[in-house]
């Protein structure tokens, strides 16, 4: 094993930090679901890159369940934008009014 | 030191995911989000956890952006195309970035993690299947629980009540 654990932890905070660009600049509904599962797979990377370098089972096994977990909300969050999108004919969150204070 | 295939899988995974935000067709973004997807399986990969790398292949680059895929293209074509942003907001964001980008970096270069490597065998998959059976059952129940509700909560949200005026915007 040639890498150090510190290479993977930087992928992951690079990975992490256009994530939050993404949560913060974007305003189209879809784009920001991409930027959540850019910030997720970097969560991922991190356990498993820990899990190698302790070596534990448990950091895999955290991992499966993130992912799994992840899946469903993409389900979930895949379905309100197209209930958004029925109901204002537009994927801009700054349009999606009826929440609004 | 990181040998060459570390290095292009990350050039790839970085490169992807700034293109998933910022490809000007979503459609193209979402194959982006792809090759990111792809990277971080190949990441699992070099840290000789294939059981991962597989499971991430088949739930993200398989199902979950094919799913984003269906989803980009049931969306009016010209707002795939457009990008409504304030100039300003995203120079900050960029800056946003950049700071929390060298601030974490600088803190985990920094911190004692720096210099690890290690030279032990990779963990068995078999002690993964070990570990669901064994250890963490309960939430293995609970998560197949989670997963079934979300489908059917996706099901219930996403299904159409009003046939009459779906069809007319494309």
């Amino acid at each position: 094993m040639t890498n150090e654990l510190v290479d993977f932890t930087l992928v992951s905070v690079a990975l992490l930090c256009v994530g939050i660009y993404g949560l913060a600049v974007k305003r189209n509904a879809l784009r920001m679901l991409f930027a959540v599962e850019i910030v997720i797979n970097a969560a991922n990377l991190n356990l498993v890159a820990f899990a190698r370098f302790v070596p534990d089972s448990g950091g895999q096994t955290l991992a499966l369940f993130s992912i799994a977990v992840a899946a469903a909300e993409v389900a979930v969050g895949l379905a309100l934008i197209i209930v958004a999108y029925r109901m204002y004919r537009d994927i801009d969150v700054a349009k999606f009014g009826t929440l609004r204070g | 030191m990181a040998d060459p295939a570390f290095l292009a899988l990350s050039v790839l995974t970085i490169v992807s995911a700034i293109a998933a935000l910022e490809l000007r067709s979503l459609v193209y973004g979402a194959i982006a989000l792809m090759g990111t997807l792809g990277g971080i399986a190949g990441f699992f990969l070099l840290l000789d956890s294939p059981f991962v790398a597989m499971f991430q292949i088949a739930v993200y680059v398989g199902s979950i952006a094919v799913l984003i895929l269906f989803t980009v293209m049931l969306v009016r074509r010209e707002l795939i195309f457009t990008k409504v942003e304030d100039p300003r907001r995203r120079l900050a964001g960029v800056g946003l970035m950049l700071v929390a980008m060298a601030s974490l970096g600088a803190i985990v270069v920094h911190s004692g993690i720096s210099g690890i490597t290690t030279e032990e065998p990779a963990v068995d998959f078999r002690a993964i299947g070990a570990d669901f059976l064994v250890r963490y059952w309960p939430a293995l129940i609970l998560m197949g629980l989670v997963l079934s509700g979300a489908v059917t909560g996706a099901m219930v949200l996403a299904r159409r009540e009003d046939t009459e005026d779906d069809q007319r915007a494309s």
